[in-house]
Parts: C-alpha cells; structure tokens; sequence
C-alpha cells in the first residue's frame, strides 16, 4: 500500500512539473493573443489582467488591410521556403558526401564547416553588407536567401550527415548488387529513408529564416522588400509602440510556421528504420 | 552459373595489407565455404567479388572476363547480408522484386518470378507485410527469396545464417542446401559455423590472416589439416596438440620422444632429422578412454600404439556424448568419449591414442609431415 501511494505522488509530483514547464514555456504565447485581441482603450486602463473585458478583432483588421504586413510575410514566405530547399538540398548531398565517402580534404572540409559556426553573427555583418553590395544583392530577396544558406548550410550538413550515418550503408550496397547505380540507390532507398531527417532540416531552416532579423534589417532598406520581422518593428515609432498591432502581426506570423510544421509532421514522426536491418 | 577465378588477389586499406595475394578457383556450381577466424578478411574478399570494395592487385574473373572495374549491378551476383539488408520501405513484395523492377522486367514476369520464389521459401502470406513485421527468420527467408528470383550468375553469402537462433539455424542450413541442389548455383559462403562449414560445402577454403592456408573437401580437411592452423580450426573441441622429438627413423617407420617422456613408435616417414621438434595432434573423438583402452603403462608399445594412464580433469556431458578433459603429465587434453561417461575428477583412466589417427607437423613452420 505505501509503495503505491508513493507511486501516486510520484507520478503526481512528474505530471505537474510537465505542466508547469508547459504553462510556464507557453505564457508569452498566451500573452501575445491577449494582448492581440485587447482593444487599445483597455490595454493601459485596466492593468494587468488575464483576459481583458472586452475584445476585437481590430487589430488584425488593421494589420492586414491597412499596413504592409501581407507583403512582408509574402517576402519573408519566398525568402524563408527557398532558403529551407537551397540548404536541405545541399545539406543532404554534402552529409551524404561525408557519411559515405573518403575523399582528400575531408578533415579539412569538416574544419572549415565547424570554423563557420565559431563566429558571431554581428562580427560578419560589415564585410557581407560590403560583398553584397558590390555585386548589387543588397536590397533583394535573393541576397538574403543566398546570405541565409550559407549560414544555415553547415549545421544542416552535420544534422543530415549523421541521418546518413545511422542508416546501414548494407542498404545502399544491396542495392547496388540489386542492380542500382549508386545515384538510384540514393534515390530509391536511402531518401526516402532520410525523409524525417530532411523535413527536420527543412522545418530547422525554414524556422531560422523565418525569424531573422539581423540580416534582414542591415541587407535591407526598402518597405517593399522587407521580411515580416523588420516589419515588425514599424510598429515601434518615435511616439510608442502599438503594442496591439505588433501583437495581431505575430499571431499571423505564428500561421506559417505553424502551417508548415503540420505539413512536414508526418514525415518527422515516421519511425521508418524499424526492421532495417534485424531488430 | 559461372566459373569465378580469383587470381593473385590483394587487398590493402591504408597501407595495411589485409589480404595477400589470394588465389582461387571456384567450377561452375561449387559451392565453396571460406572460414577462418574474425578479421581474417572473409568479408573483404566476397565484398570484393561483389564489387563493393576494389581490388588492390590481382584480377578477379567470371567465366573468362575480367571483372575487376565492373560495376556491382553489371556483375550479375547476388548477396544475402549478415544484417539481411532489406529495404525497410518496400514489402516484402516489394524487396524481392526491386531488382527486377530495376531490369524493366514486365508486370507478369515479375509477378511469376516472385510468386515461385516465395512459394518455394513459404513467404505466400507475407508478401504485403513490412520487414519490420517480420520474425528474424522470416527476414533471412525473405533476402534469399530476394537473391534468388534474379536468377544470378553466383551467390554470395555472408554469414546469413548468424543471427539465428540455432534450431532455426539448423533448419535455414537444410534448406540452402536444397535450394543449391535444385539450383546448382555458383555459391561462395562465408561462415564462422563448422557445422554449416562441413555440410554445406563442395570445397573449403581455409583462410588466416589474409592466406589461404588449405582449400579442400570436407573431409580433406578434416582428415588431413595442411597445417597447425588448419589442424586446429576445423573440429569441435579442438584436435590436441602434444610437442614431442624426432628419435630416429627407418623407411618403415619414425620412433618420437613425447615432451614428458614415453617413446611412441609409428609407422610413417616424417622427413626429419633425429632431434627435430615435431607437433603431434589427435583429434578428441579419435582418443579411446577408459577400459576400451589396451591396459597398458607408457605411450609405447610394439605395435604402435599408444596408451598411458591419465588423471580426469572435468568431463562436460554433451548427451550424445562426453568431453573429458584429462591430465597427461602437466597438460590437459580433451576427448570425446561416445556414451555416458561416469568418471569425476580425480579418476585414473587409460587413454589410446591409434596411431593411424595421428597427424604430424613441423614445430617451426606448422606444416604437415605425414
Ligand atoms: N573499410 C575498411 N577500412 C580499414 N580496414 C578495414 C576495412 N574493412 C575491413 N577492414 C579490416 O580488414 C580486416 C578484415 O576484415 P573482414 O571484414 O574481411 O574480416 P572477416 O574475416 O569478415 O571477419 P568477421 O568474421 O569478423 O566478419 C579486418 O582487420 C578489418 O579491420
Ligand atoms: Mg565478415
């Protein structure tokens, strides 16, 4: 009896940790509705509230009819989809390298990746600004896709590289004895194998360009061509900041990613390696 | 079917020579057994036959063509992995029939094709199920059946049968024995087993270290071990080795003084000279024990005989039999001794060792004499 009762308070203490972890990770989430939804008026008048007394749905009105909060997430959409597909494309040919072939220069280029990932963003910023430039790729969604991959390229090889590695390289060699070529064998076995992986790389990517902010703003000075995040600072003038706008704004930034994680779900679940090889 | 040649073949991974120059001659629908002890480069020499790995030197050549720089999939060979290697996304449908999808075979060839070879290896209800659904033997069945509707110019296996257990490997065995009979395929088999060793094989090729140290029939094998290394690899408990000198010798006959004494007498010429180290094995079950044994002291005797008395040291019962383990002056040896065996540590016993049952080797190169 005792050792049950433990049991039940044990199991009572983990299931409210989990739930304080969840309401405590969720809070800002739960707020940014809130407050999206609080009519101006309310929002300073009645204090700290949990839910204000009355709610609209102005200020998503707003956002999306009178400010440029549609072009911005239509650019950051363009920016953020090609940058998931240039890097996971690479990605998965470079760790594909990697986990499978020897080749010269191989340590060196692993070094190289890992020196990439030492530096401070903000350190970066002049001489990529004074590149981009001199080709004429500031003030585009192409030099920022381009900037993008090439940031988001070596942790997206290391991540494809060890999916690679946990799939037995007997797979691809039977085959190849099968009567594939090597490339078929990539294709036809090992891909769809890797699928969780790739959707974890492209749900990775996909969520890193969708936030950035940094090159996003230095890169770029036009409205137009602005991504959602720099939009998002519109909001902050010289006079305030619209608190219940750039809420309304992030909510429909949540949408999304939110869209694209749904799609890409099934695939990140998917325990396809069971029964490879003998379990 | 096909004649494979392997000539002269090396195999080197960073400069560390794993295979040296190996040759081999495989006939048309041998089936041949490699074994030899782990890292001796079994795998390496059928991975590269399957053109997994390239050949350092030597050629390797099937039915007269040089094969070396061919492609796996234009070898036309088959090979079922250790790991079975089945393709987790496909059925079990779809994996026996991935090569010949990849031919262009048409619909009906591959349907017929297919439905033989699980008919033959009674895989019929499982053709739409996962690999993942499978037991570890229905997955062993189902890499054969995928190895076998290609209809390959050879087989290559790769210690398919090792992660069974053993009842279903005894089975599995029998039925790649038959499936060689009604094929007559080209197979090459690398094993640990002796068992799966002894019975599959038409030829067994021996190997260590990277040398083929005997290639041969079972029973060449067993009977007559190229070597100590031979000698002492094939056989289960392991042939006794006594260390014992060259005394003299006649056409006729060859007189040794063993390690702890006793003369022996025996009626072959070893080629060496009066004091040579000489090696002298038998194999467990070819030493007689107990009151089967002449009533004898000494290991000598006119007639060639030896026998002496020996103190037991354990005896494991097998059922069928029992191994004793004996005491002959400091060394301990083991026989297999047919039938119960009643005696406990401790116990006198006489031990016969017939003297046609003998093997022989040099002590500094391990080659046999006799
Ligand atoms: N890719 C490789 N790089 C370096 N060394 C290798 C490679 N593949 C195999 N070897 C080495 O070659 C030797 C032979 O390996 P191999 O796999 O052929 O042994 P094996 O006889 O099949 O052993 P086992 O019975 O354990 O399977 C081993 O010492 C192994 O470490
Ligand atoms: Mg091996």
């Amino acid at each position: 009896m005792a050792m049950s009762r433990k049991r039940i308070l044990g199991t009572l203490a983990h299931r409210a940790a989990v739930l304080l972890y969840i309401v405590v990770a969720l809070f800002p989430l739960y707020w940014l509705l809130k407050v999206s939804v609080t009519p101006t008026r309310l929002l300073y008048s009645e204090g700290v509230r949990m839910w204000p007394s009355k709610t609209t749905w102005a200020h998503y009105a707003f956002v999306l009819q009178n400010s440029d909060f549609p072009q911005f997430f239509e650019n950051s959409l363009i920016v953020s989809l090609s940058t998931a597909a240039v890097v996971t494309l690479l990605a998965a040919a470079a760790g594909y390298a990697i986990s499978r072939f020897e080749f010269r220069g191989k340590i060196w280029l692993i070094g190289f990746l890992l020196v990439t990932q030492m530096f401070p963003l903000v350190m970066l910023i002049a001489p990529i600004f004074k590149i981009l430039s001199s080709i004429g790729l500031t003030n585009s969604l192409a030099g920022l896709i381009l900037v993008y991959s090439a940031f988001n390229v070596p942790f997206a090889v290391f991540l494809m590289q060890s999916f690679f590695d946990a799939i037995p390289r007997d797979l691809e060699e039977a085959a190849m004895i099968d009567g594939a070529s090597r490339f078929m064998a990539f294709r036809q076995i090992i891909v769809p194998l890797t699928l969780p992986g790739m959707a974890a790389t492209l749900g990775f990517v996909f969520t890193a360009a969708w936030s950035e902010l940094l090159f996003a703003l230095m890169l770029i000075s036009k409205s137009d061509i602005s991504t959602f995040p720099v939009g998002l600072l519109s909001f902050v003038s010289k006079f305030g900041v619209d608190f219940g706008q750039m809420m309304a704004a992030g909510v429909l930034a949540l949408v999304p990613a939110v869209l694209f994680f749904l799609l890409i779900q099934r695939f990140l679940v998917q325990g396809l390696m069971a029964g490879a090889v003998k379990g | 079917m096909a004649e494979i040649d392997i000539r002269h073949v090396r195999k080197s991974f960073q400069n560390l020579e794993i295979l040296k120059a190996v040759d081999l001659s495989i006939r048309t629908g041998e089936f041949i057994v490699l074994v030899g002890p782990s890292g001796c480069g079994k795998s390496t020499l059928l991975r590269m036959i399957a053109g997994l790995e390239e050949v350092t030197a030597g050629d390797i050549v099937i039915d007269g063509k040089r094969i070396n720089d061919l492609a796996p999939r234009d070898r036309n060979l088959a090979m079922v992995f250790q790991s079975y290697a089945l393709y987790p996304h496909m059925t079990v449908a779809g994996n026996m029939s991935y090569s010949l999808r990849l031919r262009k075979f048409a619909q009906d060839r591959i349907a017929a094709a297919i439905g033989e070879a699980s008919r033959v290896l009674g895989l019929t209800a499982l053709m739409e199920r996962r690999p993942r659904a499978l037991s570890g033997g229905q997955r062993q069945r189902v890499a054969m059946g995928r190895a076998i509707v290609r209809e390959p110019q050879a087989f290559l296996w790769d210690e398919p049968l090792s992660n069974l257990d053993a009842r279903l490997r005894e089975q599995m065995r029998a039925e790649i024995k038959k499936l060689h009979r009604r094929l007559g395929t080209t197979s090459i088999y690398v094993t640990h087993d002796q068992i799966e060793a002894m019975t599959l094989a038409d030829r067994i090729v021996a190997m260590d270290a990277g040398t083929i140290q005997q290639i041969g029939t079972p029973a060449d094998l067993y009977d007559r071990p190229a070597n100590l290394f031979v000698a002492g690899f094939i056989g289960s408990p392991a042939m006794n080795f006594l260390h014992a000198r060259m005394a003299s010798e006649t056409p006729t006959r060859s007189a040794l003084i063993l390690a702890d004494g006793p003369r022996m007498t025996v009626p072959e010429t070893l080629g060496l000279q009066a004091g040579q180290a000489v090696i002298v094995g038998i194999r467990p079950e070819h030493i007689v024990v107990g009151d089967a044994a002449p009533r004898q002291t000494g290991v000598a005797g006119k007639t060639g005989t030896g026998a002496g008395e020996a103190i037991v040291d354990l005896v494991e019962p097998t059922g069928m039999g029992a191994i004793v383990h004996f005491r002959l002056d400091t060394v301990v040896h083991k026989a297999y001794h047919l039938g119960r065996a009643d005696w406990k540590a401790g116990d006198h016993i006489t031990v016969h060792f017939p003297t046609e049952r003998l093997h022989f080797f040099g002590a500094t190169d391990g080659r046999r004499l006799n």
